[in-house]
């Protein structure tokens, strides 16, 4: 789990470098899960409203309990760019990547900022229905990424 | 608010991104501050305020290097550049209260160590608050570092969602630089067309080249006083109609976390703040002679001038491409100086000394008669500020 080198990583990913973690409490148990390559999202067990990023108090009750909901990692691309120029020379042989917001399917109102892979480009649309992916960067630190969804 | 004014802007040139060096940035503000009092004809010594936005100065080492007798006021406005204008207001709002009487409004920009265009990286020096963070570990990864990242992610929607078109983004760019061109303060000296806003190189899609601000060094000082100390001063004072900070609480971090629904995702996060501002000023959008648009991105122009009432939601690219916000004829001129896109990206400042030259009658690209000039400070995370000022 997660303990893959380097050279197996998803051809076209950004470097591992970008992946630095600085969990708090709150974050921590949602990159424990990727790293079992689980994406689970934080939902308040008063209101049953979903938070994500994690955050201390539920902005719709206010109250601090969560449960960790498991998500089947499906969602749509509710926006999206194409980031042709790199803004730190570490990125010059990455461009042009594509950065998606996707909203998942069966956690409402959870928005991931993810990479999609897998797509030209010109290809990439809002409403687009994508699939999480598993990017294990290193030892203990996965990301999630978005490839088109399977279609049939 | 009570009577309050505008009565010295002062600036340093301005300078393409890290060559204002030698000069430090403690130096660059100082010289402002003593052009923006030598503007209002008061001494160094009558300043006793100073009012931030961005984390702000040293107010401690600015006094004391410039050998201020008192102060009694200093404070900032959290966030980032969206306070610019709400800088102004914090100002007004310490001579309102009586804690200070002559106020100071600054920003000092050098990049060369610290980059606004790749705010979120955790390596960036300066006041602006940056990384690391747990709410940044959900964007860095996939290589969201630049408020350039959020606000194509933005202008995406807004297309996806109104139809906006690239030649409606252009004319942004393009009415920016042809006010631009008459100013020698303007650091962008050459003519911009269509056909050269259509070839420019994408950025980050939508937005090209020429959707982006220019990346400057720099200093604007504003000062703020009471109106009725203000009407002694050298020039006509340009009072402070109202002033507005802040945006509703779903909207955020915004930039720093793209989680704003739905309903508020493709604006600018003005809306709350320019209501605010209308109803506390009692002017109306028509009222607005001029609008100096906080223009770190030629789309969120776009949504600005719909949060601020000048055109319904979704409206505003044909509004530009009818022409409207050029100078000299348009219904509403916008930054009639060439704005962050073409004249120099002091965080919004240049903005407001622009509105007060407006409102003095000595503007470069003078709107014809201006009365009321409309500053903003933002799109960003909140708080975003609006600035309502009138000839005095």
């Amino acid at each position: 789990m997660g303990n893959r080198p380097a050279r197996d990583r998803r051809a076209g990913v950004l470097p591992a470098s970008l992946a630095q973690l600085h969990a708090d409490p709150w974050t921590a148990p949602f990159w424990e899960a990727t790293a079992r390559h689980e994406l689970v999202c934080a939902r308040c067990v008063g209101c049953g409203v979903f938070r994500m990023p994690p955050t201390p108090f539920c902005h719709a009750c206010r109250r601090q309990d969560i449960e960790w909901v498991e998500c089947e990692g499906r969602g749509t691309v509710y926006s999206y760019t194409v980031i042709r120029h790199a803004v730190i020379d570490e990125l010059r042989e990455y461009v042009p990547y594509i950065i998606a917001l996707v909203d998942l399917t069966d956690a409402p109102g959870v928005r991931l900022v993810v990479n999609l892979l897998g797509v030209d480009p010109d290809q990439a649309t809002i409403g687009m229905a994508v699939d999480i992916v598993w990017d294990d960067v290193r030892e203990g630190v996965t990301i999630p990424r978005v490839l088109p969804a399977a279609t049939g | 608010m009570s009577e309050t004014a505008i009565v010295g802007v002062g600036a340093t040139p301005y300078y393409r991104r890290g060559r204002s060096e030698p000069q430090t940035v403690l130096e660059m503000a100082g010289k402002a501050i003593l052009a923006a009092t030598e503007d209002a004809g008061l001494a160094i010594e009558d300043l006793d305020g100073f009012a931030y936005f961005m984390g702000g100065l040293d107010t401690a080492l600015l006094a004391q290097t410039l050998g201020i007798p008192e102060v009694r006021f200093t404070a900032s406005l959290t966030g980032g550049g969206g306070g610019s204008a709400g800088s102004v207001g914090l100002a007004a709002a310490a001579v309102t209260s009586g804690m200070a009487d002559v106020v100071v409004s600054v920003m000092s920009l050098q990049q060369s160590r610290q980059r606004l265009g790749a705010a979120f990286l955790p390596t960036q020096e300066g006041a602006y608050p940056s990384g690391p963070t747990p709410e940044l570990d959900f964007l860095l990864p996939s290589g969201l570092l630049a408020p350039g990242h959020s606000f194509a992610l933005i202008t995406q929607r807004y297309i996806h969602r109104y139809g906006a078109t690239r030649e409606q983004l252009g004319e942004v760019a393009l009415a920016a630089r042809a006010n631009a061109l008459r100013r020698p303060t303007a650091l962008r000296s050459e003519a911009l067309t269509l056909d050269d806003y259509l070839a420019a190189p994408m950025v980050a899609d939508p937005l090209c080249l020429f959707d982006f601000c220019l990346e400057s060094d720099g200093a604007v000082a504003v000062i703020t006083t009471s109106l009725e100390r203000a009407r002694a001063t050298r020039h006509r004072p340009v009072r402070v109609l109202a002033s507005a900070h802040g945006g509703a609480g779903a909207w955020g971090q915004a930039i720093r976390g793209l989680a704003m629904p739905d309903g508020i995702f493709a604006t600018s996060g003005h809306g709350p703040v320019a209501k605010q501002l209308y109803g506390a000023a009692g002017v109306q959008p028509d009222d607005v002679d001029v609008a100096l648009l906080y223009d770190h991105f030629t789309s969120m122009v776009l949504m600005q001038l719909e949060d601020y009432g000048f055109c319904a939601p979704g409206e505003a690219g044909p509004f530009v491409q009818d022409g409207h916000i050029r100078w000299p004829d348009g219904a509403l001129p916008v930054n009639t100086h060439g704005g962050n896109l073409s004249e120099a990206y002091i965080v919004g400042m240049t903005h407001v000394k622009e509105a007060v030259e407006q409102l003095r009658g000595t503007a470069v690209n003078q709107v014809a008669g201006a009365e009321v000039a409309l500053v903003t400070g933002g799109p960003a995370q909140i708080p975003v500020s609006g600035l309502l000022l009138g000839r005095g």
